[in-house]
């Protein structure tokens, strides 16, 4: 019985941190320039099939993830520039329809690039199952949460110990005034769109070997991701990070003891319940407008 | 005497539609027309919300769904007259819109357009998962639409119903315009505490385009199941979703015609597009954040700027 | 028989008080205006009369009913309207499509009529468009009828948010600060509207730091400062507290 949750909670734990991943990338972009990124969940896909295909390819695995995690920043600072930066000032919803073009553009793209096919990585070391307490945990899964939780650790480092960084979260606070003292915002917000590409990218690499990826991988991810980040409160770098591991775990053990077809239901239900009860999230702050 | 310009749009269109069908360069081209048409009608209904209300659906393919398979259960498996059927899912549909509508319409921006696309995405869930009620995944049939015991059947005769329902929503979404309710709805987009404090219950004038536009969804859903004999839950897909917001906001949000236009433009575009299939997606990505950079306003609207400053300029 | 009681107001905005413990009452067909420095919770309290905000504590009345936490639609039904310091214009819309929405209450907004354009509404439409179009005559921005929104000048929208404002055939109407953003010339005709208005027996409260407007056209002044009264009274009795002077008027 024991062990039958804890199986439950290993799977949604090794979800729930990309997830987490995916949540904080949307959270990064959206204090760096509240637009709501759709694309995230392509970058996600994009750094999974890139590394993919280039292990196919012969390359050694560390090489090609590195080059994939490359490319995929790349694709995000493309995408900030050519279509987000000229947008600046439109409403709301030209933006979400911007984002969500550049997400079926790339998905096009993909298509195009590589093909429909489901392609898969081995798993970083080994197959063998390690057992805990009666359950059984696929090393891959510690891959992901562990390079998660590094990566994760190394951004927290980034926005609290280097300049650049401070800079950046100043940025969230209070545009204008992080532009008065000089801050470089147009920077801030390319790198912001780097930094979320990078986190979809590793997302996607460490999760391959375990669910393989295809062109169309990227939509629900994001969409889940972005569930996580609502939870947590948007804009939220912890509350996206507590919300991601909330959304795979309980996908996983509704999946488990509920339907297992409405897994994928599970992290919209959330999305609305989020929205209906405490729209700011899990940690985040109300506001109110001034008339 | 001057035409106004309602009326003259109204006459332009009546004109275009029964042309139209002398061009066609064959019999396939009324399946892709009838679907135009069914587009134009969602999304005439989708710009009100959008455009003139100034809020925001990415989950209006799951009210079409839910009209088509509404349609498609009752007729089929409880033997519901066609019309009967329509009339119950929308009526469904409209409840379904009012209760979730409230709650939700009194969200803004990123907010609302996510909760809308929850809703999208669970009615899509729901529709592919419950397969002893809806086929799942790999569809149902539906029975022909029957009125009085004739039946509609053939592209021909569904162009002509296609072409009167869009004639007449067109002419009805221009009345509501034009009229008080229309004017408080779009004061709910222009200021929505200054609509409040001249008397406007903004919350219900917002519920109440929801509930008309996935009305009007709706509707085209039961008729399009009929049409096409089977359906699949891919209808109500998130991907049909943007397809119809994109296809509004290409035409021109806050513009009747523009909605129509925008429709069209979509629906064929596929089709001209078939042979170089796998690029659709990317045209459809590219053509999305290309007008919402370069035309925010939409394809009519600039137009109209243009044509005035033309005038204008000495 | 005072038209509004306000009795010990108060507002907290997360442990900032902008109103605290207000009472003051406004009598019918009176022009009545609230001044204060910067930041005296004038605004917040137009807010809160309007429903706009909620009350922490206190009372709101209006003809003896409570009509605090109203929301400001019902409020516009028991005759109150107002004009907003950062202008609430529908930009979306024509200038007389704007002060037909003011009209709102008074229209057939009935939704299958409305729908199928039945000539009743038409009817009832184009007598509205006449009504609006005087008022637009009214406040002064007649030759804007047919003009879109967006393009009119600043001082012209304030007016039009009057006569939208005046559309809705209020008894009370709150203008807040009126003459924002106005020179010299606009302020004086925005003060010769306000007198009109009045004069057709509206009672008009208004936010002002125009002195010179403020002490010429009040039968009665309420003075704000950091949220509480700090007097009341005719303008030469306002004028004359050391209070005043001392928080503000020196200032102008």
């Amino acid at each position: 019985m024991f062990a039958e949750f804890l199986q439950y909670v290993f799977a949604g734990l090794t979800s729930g941190a990309i997830y987490a991943l995916a949540g904080l990338g949307f959270a990064i972009i959206y204090n760096a320039s509240h637009v709501i990124n759709f694309a995230q969940g392509e970058f996600i896909m994009i750094g999974g099939m890139s590394t993919a295909t280039m292990v196919a390819a012969g390359i050694p695995l560390p090489v090609a993830a590195a080059a994939a995690v490359l490319v995929t920043m790349l694709v995000g600072v493309a995408l900030e520039k050519f279509a987000v930066e000229p947008a600046k000032g439109a409403d709301v919803t030209a933006i979400i329809i911007i984002t969500i073009g550049a997400s079926i553009f790339l998905r096009g793209a993909a298509q195009i690039i590589w093909d429909k096919e489901f392609h898969a990585l081995p798993a970083f070391s080994g197959e063998t199952p390690i057992a805990v307490l009666g359950a059984t945990l696929m090393p891959q899964s510690v891959w992901v949460v562990g390079v998660s939780m590094v990566v994760i650790a190394a951004l927290w480092w980034f926005f609290n110990r280097t300049l650049f960084g401070k800079a950046m979260l100043a940025t969230s606070f209070n545009r204008l005034a992080a532009q008065l003292v000089g801050i470089g915002v147009k920077k801030v917000l390319m790198v912001s769109f780097a930094l979320s590409a990078m986190l979809g990218a590793v997302g996607g690499i460490v999760m391959t070997p375990i669910t393989f990826t295809n062109y169309e991988a990227g939509i629900m991810l994001g969409l889940k991701g972005f569930s996580a980040a609502v939870l947590g409160g948007l804009g939220n770098g912890l509350g996206a990070i507590v919300g991601g591991l909330v959304v795979g775990i309980a996908e996983a053990l509704a999946s488990g003891y509920l339907s297992s077809a409405y897994k994928d239901a599970i992290a919209f239900v959330i999305i609305l319940f989020v929205l209906f009860f405490m729209p700011s999230g899990l940690f985040g702050k109300k506001g109110t407008d001034r008339v | 005497m001057m035409l106004s310009p309602r009326t003259g749009g109204l006459a332009a269109l009546a004109f275009v539609v029964s042309l139209a069908p002398a061009f066609f360069p064959n019999a396939y081209f009324y399946d892709v027309a009838v679907n135009a048409l069914f587009n134009a009608v969602v999304c005439v209904g989708l710009n009100l919300l959008i455009g003139y209300g100034g809020q925001i659906s990415l989950g209006h393919a799951g009210f079409f769904a839910l009209g088509a398979y509404g349609s498609a259960i009752l007729t089929g498996t409880h033997g519901m007259s066609p019309l009967a059927a329509l009339a119950v899912s929308a009526a469904a549909v409209g409840v379904l819109a009012f209760v979730v509508g409230r709650p939700i319409l009194r969200l803004k921006g990123h907010y609302l357009a996510m909760a809308t696309l929850g809703i999208g995405i669970i009615i899509h869930i729901v529709l592919k998962t419950e397969s002893q009620i809806t086929g799942g995944p790999d569809g149902i049939g539906v029975d022909p639409f029957t009125v009085l015991g004739l039946a509609v059947s053939g592209d021909k005769a569904w162009y002509w119903v296609g072409a009167g329902l869009l004639l007449f929503s067109v002419w009805t979404s221009l009345n509501l315009i034009d009229s008080p309710m229309g004017r408080a709805l779009r004061a709910v987009h222009g200021s929505e505490v200054g609509a409040e404090v001249v008397g406007v219950d903004t919350g219900r004038y917002k519920v109440l385009v929801f509930t008309l536009s996935a009305v009007f969804a709706s509707v085209v859903g039961s008729l399009f199941a009929h049409k096409n004999g089977f359906i699949t839950p891919d209808i109500g897909s998130f991907f049909r979703s943007i397809e119809l917001v994109t296809m509004v906001v290409l035409g021109g949000m806050a513009s009747t015609f523009g909605a129509v236009v925008g429709a069209v433009i979509l629906t064929l575009l596929p089709q001209m597009l078939a042979s170089f299939e796998d690029y659709e997606a990317m045209v459809l990505g590219g053509i999305m954040m290309g007008t919402m950079i370069f035309m925010p306003k939409g394809l009519l609207p600039s137009l109209r700027a243009a044509f005035k400053r033309r005038r204008a300029a000495p | 028989m005072t038209l509004l009681r306000v009795e010990n107001l108060s507002k907290e905005f997360g442990g900032v008080h902008a109103i605290e413990d207000l009472s003051f009452a406004i009598n019918p067909g009176t022009i009545h205006s609230i001044i204060g420095p910067n930041g005296a919770g004038k605004t917040t309290l137009f807010n809160l009369i309007t429903g706009v905000y909620t009350p922490t504590s206190g009372r709101i009345l209006l003809d003896d009913h409570d009509i605090a936490g109203k929301k400001p639609f019902e409020l516009a039904r028991l005759g109150m309207s107002r004009t907003f310091q950062n202008l609430q214009v529908f930009f979306n819309m024509t200038a007389l499509e704007n002060v037909m929405v003011g009209h709102h209450l008074h229209l057939d907004r009935r939704f299958f009529p409305s729908l199928f354009r039945l000539p009743a509404i038409v009817r009832r439409d184009a007598e509205a468009r006449a009504h609006c179009l005087e008022l637009m005559e009214f406040v002064g921005i007649g030759r804007y009828a047919d003009a879109d929104a967006n393009s009119m000048p600043y001082g012209a929208l304030k007016r039009l948010e009057i006569a939208r404002a005046l559309a809705a055939r209020p008894r009370l109407l709150l203008l807040d600060e009126p003459a924002a953003g106005l020179n010299a010339t606009e302020s004086r005709e925005i003060d010769e509207v306000i007198k009109k208005v009045a004069a057709t027996g509206v009672t008009v409260v208004l936010v002002e730091h125009d002195m010179k407007m403020v002490m010429g056209i009040s039968d009665h002044i309420l003075a704000l400062d950091y949220g509480r009264k700090l007097a009341e009274g005719t303008p030469s009795e306002v004028r004359a507290n050391d209070d005043v002077v001392a928080a503000y008027l020196g200032a102008h």
